[in-house]
């Protein structure tokens, strides 16, 4: 068994407040361990809290029953069952992205995320190396560099993680061959160099004996490095660098407990503070200086980041949850439209179009996808063609937001780049966490595309036409009869001296949108580009008539979400399947049930019927022109339309 | 300038976790348990928020069955603190007369789970913190800080949300909840040496003295007032004890110690070790009790 120093056993009991004292002083490290079961990681980790004596007695005896009973090290002590676990849950299918793993030595406390290396390794990998500060790459000294070595290495650079130590593991197995070792690390290096790691530890180890774990190993007398544990706990995790840049603070809470006192709570993303500081509260660009950095242990001089205060001004300017206070000299920038890499974490793929909230620091948006530039197979590195993103899939896509987001790119850690870079994307109808992101950079596009503000607005155009613009919506099923009422409904319109517009598959489908087919994510482009078109027709004062099945309430809500108030009527034909598949006016129903029409509504794709629209309307029991009257009814009689 | 400590770190990670809270729930509350942990929780509540009081109430689901030096503390933390103090009962364990000597784990299951889903219902609380750690336990080790629960206050472990970065998805449909654990990266050293370097007030009980106690189950227990059914001609002895949890006095094994302080509680606990919730019987079942606890809505 391997001797340690991390149990100053003499402090604790000749002196114990003099312990707890240089204790207080102990700085903390996060890292994620990268590797499968065969490659000793759980043996690993078990060895480290065992080393640090984070094993508690009644634990360790039965530690020694288990690994006995069913261990695979025979008569020795198995690690591995300290951390195992995960198994047995996993076949009760429970999630398990990451299970976290405490230790503190001296000098350090530790938070291991350790991930489980089956299937759902991207999605897994890139929840515990998003806040982790290291990366401990494990190699089985027998087998090299494998598929997924690269893959790990990927992941963990593509999350900014800029400490990574190779562990070549189970040198005990290859009698602590110092050449296997040299040809492990050389090969590493080209393959390092070639997805831009630029540096990392190598270490020969054994997770199962003990070498060069807590203790300098006898076996390696080649090895002049230092330990594990010993990198561990002094491996810089860079404050520095974060304290280095320009300040930036998230606003998470405006603290008003009477009229006298206004301060904005937050964490520090990068930079430093201290009253009298120039700041800039963005994105609305007001500025004013620093009064205070309050906190219940007094205000302080100056605070770095990572420090959770709250901020005071000179002067009361607005400033409230999801803005962020920068440094007047030097603050971040707002944009609406952005280069993204976006790791798919939902079972249901990418909907390119489709409206999802974006949660980015402490803001809060929406935004919409674009197909992807491509995507990364995370096995061979390289890029492929894609039209959407799976679960675990890995792309480049162009990112729209409804409202300017304040942002820094994901890897500019001094500005604070993790903070206000990288984000989530959250699905509005199941409120899943469907993908998370890394900003690149901003698009100059919409920044050069200032919006012309018109002198003949929306208001003049209406009141020129004498009526209130709106986008009157039907969706259906095929051959619900959405057409024939809407035309209908127009034809009423017209005749009350209306100025309408009729969107509908003829009009559209040849023209705006022949570029699209029927799958789900170009149904989802097809119905967003309708809506901004009704958007600017609304605009020009018309009333807008569109007919089309929009299957999905998504879509349906984010047209809603792109008008203002009353301005989107939702029309539901509610005609059940059997009778618009008995009236199969283009004779489609046919073809979709001889599988002859892929992805057809009702049949093989799914029609999501509206829970709350403002009109219904039954075609089982009227007529196209009684429901057209209903339509009209609503319009005027309840002040809809004046 | 000067690196964060461990423990400076700790707390800006739970205020961070307590304010992102506060702000995206409608109704939130605070779990108050009174044992350390929730000291703890209720310290950082104060500095996330400070020089407001925490928006929040807190909330004790009382089982009637804890230490009479936990509620003379209960009363006092919530008044220091500026908040508001909620204490539920679940008026049919009460009617039941329910109690840890003749009813076994319904004890725990009507006070604490139920008792606990009532409140939160009688209140429409649509986020609850409470103290858990991961490291109390394995099962723990995986859990999120932010947890979901259905309309039923049931925990889908299929359906949780991955958390990345510092960005919790706070979004939920009516009558769904979320509990919040502000301390899940906290271990129970760190508490106590937090404790310690922030000078909280804590349950003397923590604390070694001599107090009259029992045997049970090969377990020392307090006889903390004289509903503890004794033996017939059974006289509690006289022992140094001092307690690593709080619960139900009878279900809650003491430890024989002549730790008086702070650091000497913390120097018998680094020095001889047996891992936290042992002394607590309502782990002493099968390993996936907490599993099923948690499902059914327990903490």
């Amino acid at each position: 068994m391997t001797d340690n120093a991390y149990r100053p056993d003499a402090l604790i009991a000749e002196n114990v407040e003099e312990y707890l004292n240089t204790h207080l002083e102990k700085t903390m490290l996060r890292f994620i361990t990268c590797g499968s079961v065969d490659d000793g990681k759980s043996t690993l980790i078990g060895r480290l809290l065992y080393d640090s004596k984070m094993i508690f007695e009644d634990q360790l005896a039965a530690l020694e029953d288990e690994s006995k009973a069913g261990g695979t090290q025979g008569q020795d002590i198995d690690f591995a069952l300290l951390v195992d676990g995960l198994a047995a849950e996993r076949e009760q299918g429970i999630t398990i992205d990451v299970a976290y793993r405490f230790f503190a030595t001296e000098k350090r406390k530790f938070i291991v995320a350790d991930t489980p290396g089956h299937e759902q390794y991207t999605r897994n990998m890139v929840t515990g190396a998003s806040d982790s500060q290291l990366a401990v790459i494990l190699i089985d000294a027998r087998k090299g560099i494998l598929t997924q070595t690269r893959r790990h290495s990927y992941l963990v650079n593509l999350l900014g993680i800029k400490n990574i130590v190779l562990a070549v593991n189970k040198m005990d197995l290859v009698d602590y061959d110092q050449a296997t070792y040299d040809q492990i690390v050389s090969d590493y290096r080209v393959f390092a160099d070639s997805i831009g790691i630029a540096e990392f530890t190598a270490m020969p180890i054994s997770g199962f004996k003990g070498d060069n774990i807590a203790s300098v190993s006898e076996n390696t007398p080649w090895y002049n490095g230092i330990t594990l544990m010993n990198h561990l706990e002094t491996v810089d995790v860079g404050e520095d660098v974060r304290q280095s840049g320009p300040l930036r603070f998230p606003v998470q809470w405006v603290n008003r407990p009477n009229l006298d006192f206004r301060g904005f709570s937050g964490q520090i993303a990068s930079g430093v503070v201290k009253p009298g500081d120039e700041i800039r509260v963005l994105p609305s660009g007001k500025t004013s200086t620093i009064k205070s950095i309050v906190t219940m242990d007094g205000d302080l001089e100056q605070a770095s980041a990572g420090a959770s205060v709250t901020l005071t001004f000179n002067d009361e300017i607005d400033c409230s949850r999801g803005d962020v206070i920068c440094a007047a000299a030097d603050p971040a920038e707002a944009a609406d439209s952005f280069e993204a890499t976006l790791v798919w974490m939902d079972e249901h793929e990418m909907l390119p179009g489709r409206s999802y909230v974006m949660k980015i620091g402490t803001q809060s948006v929406n935004a919409t996808v674009q197909h992807p530039k491509y995507r990364v197979d995370v096995n061979s590195i390289e890029q492929l063609a894609a039209k959407t993103l799976q679960l675990n899939d890995i792309g480049v896509c162009s990112l729209t937001t409804d409202k300017r987001v304040v942002f820094e790119s994901y890897n500019d850690i001094a500005r604070g780049g993790h903070e206000l870079g990288g984000f989530i994307l959250i699905d509005k109808m199941t409120n899943a966490t469907v993908a998370a992101g890394m900003l690149n950079f901003a698009l100059r596009r919409s920044d050069n595309v200032h919006w012309q503000a018109t002198e003949v607005d929306r208001t003049a155009h209406a009141n020129l036409k004498n009526q209130k613009p709106m986008v009157l919506w039907f969706t259906g099923l095929s051959g619900s009869g959405k057409s024939t009422i809407a035309n209908e409904v127009e034809k009423k319109l017209h005749l009350m001296n209306r100025h309408t517009f009729l969107l509908d598959g003829d009009n559209v489908r040849h023209g705006l949108n022949k570029d699209l087919g029927f799958t789900e994510a170009d149904r989802v482009e097809n119905i967003r580009r309708i809506g901004e078109v009704s958007k600017l027709m609304v605009e020009a004062g018309l009333i807008v008539l569109t007919a089309f099945i929009s299957p999905f309430r998504g879509e349906r809500r984010m047209v809603r979400e792109m008008l203002p108030e009353a301005e989107f009527v939702e029309i539901y034909i509610e005609t059940p399947l059997e009778v618009a598949e008995k009236r199969d006016v283009k004779g489609l129903y046919k073809k979709a049930r001889a599988g002859e029409l892929k992805n057809f509504t009702g049949i093989d794709s799914p029609y999501e019927a509206p829970t709350n629209p403002e009109i219904r309307l039954d075609t089982t029991t009227q007529t196209p022109e009684e429901a057209a009257q209903k339509v009209i009814a609503w319009l005027f009689d309840s002040s809809n339309q004046s | 300038m000067k690196k964060h400590t461990h423990l400076k770190q700790l707390e800006y990670e739970s205020i961070q976790i307590l304010r992102e809270a506060a702000a995206e729930s409608e109704n939130p509350v605070m779990l108050y348990s009174v044992g350390k942990d929730s000291a703890v929780m209720l310290h950082l509540a104060k500095k996330a928020f400070f020089p407001s009081p925490p928006p929040f109430p807190l909330l004790h689901v009382d089982t009637t069955w804890k230490f009479q030096e936990m509620y003379k503390l209960r009363e006092k933390a919530a008044k220091d603190a500026g908040m508001e103090l909620l204490v539920h009962k679940n008026q049919e364990a009460v009617d039941k007369g329910i109690n840890p000597f003749d009813h076994g784990s319904l004890h725990t299951d009507m006070w604490k789970t139920e008792g606990l889903k009532q409140a939160l219902d009688k209140h429409g609380f649509d986020l609850a913190f409470g103290g858990a750690r991961r490291d109390e336990e394995k099962s723990r080790a995986k859990e999120r800080i932010f947890s979901f629960r259905s309309k039923n206050h049931g925990w889908d472990p299929k359906n949780q949300r991955p958390e990345l970065w510092s960005l919790y998805n706070t979004r939920k449909n009516k009558g769904e909840s979320i509990r919040v654990f502000p301390l899940s990266n906290w271990t129970e050293l760190d508490i106590w040496q937090y404790i310690y370097m922030e000078n909280i007030e804590i349950v003397p009980l923590y604390l070694s003295e001599m107090r009259p106690t029992v045997e049970r189950d090969g377990m020392i227990v307090m006889v903390d007032d004289d509903r503890f059914p004794l033996e017939p001609g059974e006289v509690p002895v006289q022992r140094s004890i001092r307690f690593r949890t709080l619960g139900c006095y009878p279900l809650t094994g003491a430890v024989e110690s002549t730790a008086k302080t702070l650091p000497e509680v913390i120097q018998e606990m680094l020095l001889t070790t047996t891992s936290e919730r042992q002394g607590r019987a309502i782990d002493k079942d099968a390993s996936a009790t907490m599993e099923k606890k948690k499902q059914e809505g327990y903490f």
